[in-house]
């Protein structure tokens, strides 16, 4: 029983270790303020991450989610300032797309048995092709809808706003969460990222699942691309470079397996939050170079993975 | 209770034909299954019994022939299109997820929901009460992975049965169970039967064919030999059915060698483990067979992995030549020129991907180290060599071993043990799997083994089989070796009463 959640558990012993030491040199971490801004400003990533995870749970990987970002972005900006299409509208239109783009991945990965790596690179260059295609340069949004939805806000005691942003993210993890413990669909992920082959045998709809799971990631990826078109206010094609990278590296530090079968959503919540705080604390910081927030993650990847290793090593043995 | 061909016809077979590259593994086979009959599926290893089942179940796709399921004709599409169908198979390979919790295994795509979630408790509920019909009180919330291998095949049996409207497959079911468990899967399956549910079993053990079977169906190379209702068929021509040709009855027997003496070539005094093995005392001399004998979990492969330093002995000492050794990892076993193929071959050891030639070097690459490669030529002698010593059925040595048979892979992988020229082996169920052929085979070839000066360590279920084989008898109860047998009390019925005995 602990043994299973030991990953989960030594991630959030990191996360509030992490915290205390931040407490301990900035009181004003305690604050509601830097607790919502630390939701809101990781709200995309968080939900990227929650796809990835699925995507990762079954054994795969999808290098593709950072350009579906940036496509969602110049998509939106293209289609309400040079089109004059409805806001909200072009929301829904460019979630149907992402899904279509990552179901087409996911019948590729299926029917031809190509590795996951090599399609979801293929369908990372396409969409960051597709985005040049639609604009090389960085075009503003100004419709007034986006100052709305980023206004909208819940104020937490302590001068903290929980954000519209943060709730989508919170959301998004609430909805993982269901669908990865409590549905068919979540079993199926797991199965696939045990054993493909045993899956199959057992009779798991090996093709529809993954098709499904592409088709989540990028959906996910393009409402995250909303997400940080509401910060930017903006569509750059080279926007969000790097951003599977984050990704894969918040999930695998929030305990899952990069071989898949074994992790957990809430766990991915953390991990996310373990960078959002490494981040927060560089600019607290002020002296301190922002690459060394990639160069903390680094590590800790690295630690994650160690660990990993010498986990299901020991439980190896153990049998 | 009435003949079996005068029960409606459940499953019918015609012309059956697939083919692989170089191999013609179904050549127009038929087959037909009666409700309410167990009808067992025979023939040596390669004779195409796996594969018959992996068409009927969609697995693969036929290149010709027909199916009817009650008279209607059938094509699965895939496995779950076979289950819909109401055919549920337990696959020769391991076939569950060690990742997922029994529960899950149990009951994945039809787990019990409501508004699209899952019930897990009542799912669990579900899947509690399900074991308790094998006997098996265990937590189905644990992962599947943390049970024993006996225990993880009891679900795949369990899970199979309760999926089977009609037709119910067991592919070497009884591979790692022991005597009481197949007892209890036996019971099972008759009830199943009274239920007008048809049954196909595979398996290599004769003495379960006879005792739970109605009709048999031999294949042998791909085609069919013949079907047969057990009642009067004799054993011998049972055999001679499957292998084509006369097995002489001495070929099961080996001829003692003259009684080994001398120092022992390795010994162990109060070497043990805490919680796996109580400490023990053992000694094999050079051309001599030490049976290890007990139920499943009486210690006898913890016995051998401590041997071989899988596990680590926290007492005792052990002694090659006289001299005391340290063995702290299979690294030091395998410097000390020992041997073991695993009990556990489908999972342990198969590399899939790499050819025979590949599996059965691997060993003996390993311990020259990798920067020296065995020359191609000498590989090709040695992967020929075993090919034909253990008649492993394959067109050639370049062939992945994952295609294999399943009974192939594991004499290919004994070869990779026999390739290091060990001195001293263990051997953990070597038979179990093999068909009749390939046994007496195997049985021989320990005999010409041990006359070579090799030192042997034999686990097996089977006591007729050990006690022809062994010179000395350990028997093991509960983690403890309980007693030595030797000379002429070595039999199947002094082992018998032994382990029975308290
Ligand atoms: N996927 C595959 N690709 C190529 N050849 C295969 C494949 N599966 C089986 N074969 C070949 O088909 C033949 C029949 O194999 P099959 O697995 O049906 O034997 P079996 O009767 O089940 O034997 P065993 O008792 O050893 O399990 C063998 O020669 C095997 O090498
Ligand atoms: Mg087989």
């Amino acid at each position: 029983m602990t043994r299973r959640h030991l990953p989960v558990l030594i991630t959030l012993a990191v996360f509030i270790v992490g915290y205390l030491i931040c407490l301990a040199q900035f009181p004003s971490f305690a604050s509601t303020r830097v607790i919502g801004n630390l939701l809101t400003d990781n709200a995309f990533l968080g939900i990227v991450a929650v796809g990835m995870t699925f995507v990762i749970l079954s054994g795969g990987i999808d290098l593709s989610v950072g350009s579906v970002i940036a496509f969602t972005g110049v998509f939106l900006a293209v289609a309400i300032e040079r089109y004059g299409l409805n806001p909200y509208l072009a929301f829904l239109l460019v979630l149907g797309i992402a899904a279509l783009f990552g179901a087409g991945m996911g019948l590729l990965i299926h029917t031809f048995q190509i590795p996951a790596f090599i399609v979801t690179l293929a369908g990372m260059f396409l969409a960051r092709g597709l985005c040049f295609v639609l604009t090389t340069d960085s075009i503003p949004i100004n419709a007034p809808a986006y100052g709305q939805i980023t206004d909208i806000a819940v104020s937490l005691p302590g001068g903290g706003r929980l954000t519209f942003i943060a709730m989508i993210m919170l959301a998004t993890f609430g909805a993982g969460i269901v669908l990865a413990h409590y549905t068919r669909f979540g079993a199926n992920v797991y199965a696939l990222g045990g054993n493909r082959a045993s899956a199959e045998l057992m009779g798991v709809p090996v093709g529809k699942t993954t098709i499904r799971i592409y088709m989540l990631s990028s959906f996910l990826a393009a409402l995250a691309g909303i997400v940080f078109s509401f910060y930017t206010s903006a569509g750059y094609s080279l926007a969000a470079t790097g951003v599977e990278l984050d990704t894969i590296a918040a999930v695998v530090i929030g305990g899952t397996l990069l071989t898949g079968g074994y992790g957990t959503i809430i766990g991915t919540l953390v991990g996310v939050l373990i960078q959002g705080l490494i981040q927060t604390y560089i600019t607290f910081e002020g002296t301190l170079s922002s690459w060394w927030t990639k160069i903390a993650i680094g590590a800790l990847l690295f630690a994650f993975i160690v660990l990993q290793r010498g986990l299901s090593a020991a439980s190896l043995r153990a049998r | 209770m009435q003949p079996a061909t005068e029960r409606a016809q459940l499953l019918e077979i015609r012309g059956l034909t697939k083919g692989f590259p170089g191999v013609q593994a179904l050549d127009h086979v038929d087959f037909t299954l009666h409700a309410g009959e167990i009808h067992g599926l025979l023939g040596e290893n390669g004779a195409g019994k796996s594969t018959l089942i992996k068409v009927l179940t969609g697995v693969f796709r036929r290149d010709a022939g027909t199916i009817r399921l009650d008279a209607q004709e059938i094509a699965a599409r895939d496995p779950a299109d076979a289950l819909s169908l109401g055919i549920g198979t337990v696959y020769q390979e391991v076939n569950l997820l060690p990742n997922l919790s029994v529960a899950e295994n149990l009951f994945i795509g039809r787990q019990p929901h409501r508004f699209g979630l899952v019930r897990t408790g009542e799912m669990r509920r579900r899947a509690s009460d399900l074991l308790a019909g094998y006997g098996l009180d265990i937590d189905v919330a644990d992962p599947l992975g943390s049970f024993s291998v006996a225990v993880q095949q009891i679900i795949a049996i369990a899970r199979a049965v309760d999926l089977s409207a009609k037709v119910l497959i067991l592919d070497e079911p009884t591979a790692s169970l022991d005597a009481q468990e197949v007892e209890t899967l036996f019971g099972i399956l008759q009830r199943l039967k009274s239920r007008g549910i048809g049954i196909v079993f595979v398996t290599h053990f004769l003495d379960q064919v006879y005792a739970l079977c109605d009709r048999i169906t031999v294949l042998r190379n791909g085609r069919l030999v013949g079907s047969r209702p057990i009642v009067d068929l004799p054993r011998i021509e049972l055999v001679s059915m499957m292998l084509g040709r006369e097995l002489a009855a001495e070929a099961l027997h080996r001829n003692h060698c003259t009684a080994v003496t001398g120092e022992p070539l390795v010994a162990f005094k109060a070497y043990g483990k805490k919680r796996l093995v109580e400490p023990f005392d053992l000694a094999v001399r050079s051309g001599e067979v030490v049976g290890l004998a007990g139920l499943l979990g009486s210690g006898r492969t913890e016995t051998a992995k401590l041997i071989f330093g899988i596990e680590r002995a926290d007492s005792g000492q052990a002694f090659v030549d006289g001299k005391p050794v340290r063995i702290a990892s299979p690294r030091d076993a395998a410097r000390l020129r020992f041997g073991f193929t695993p009990e556990d071959r489908k999972t342990e050891g198969i590399v899939a991907e790499l050819s025979i030639r590949e599996n059965i070097i691997l060993a003996l690459q390993a311990q020259r180290g990798w920067l020296q490669p065995l020359p191609r030529s000498k590989q090709d002698e040695i992967a020929n060599r075993f090919i034909k010593l253990l008649d492993i059925r394959t067109p050639d040595a370049e062939k992945p071993i994952g295609l294999l048979s399943g009974g192939n892979q594991q004499k290919a992988l004994l070869a990779r043990w026999l390739a290091t020229e060990p001195r001293f082996l263990i051997l953990d169920e070597p038979t179990r799997g093999i068909d009749v052929g390939a046994h007496a085979e195997i049985i021989r070839l320990i005999e010409r083994l041990c006359e070579d000066g090799l030192a042997l360590l034999v686990i097996s279920s089977e006591l007729e089989e050990i006690a022809s084989y062994s010179d000395r008898v350990v028997v093991l109860r509960d983690r403890q070796h309980v007693r030595e047998l030797s000379g002429s009390d070595v039999s199947a019925d002094t082992i018998m009463t032994t382990i029975a005995s308290h």
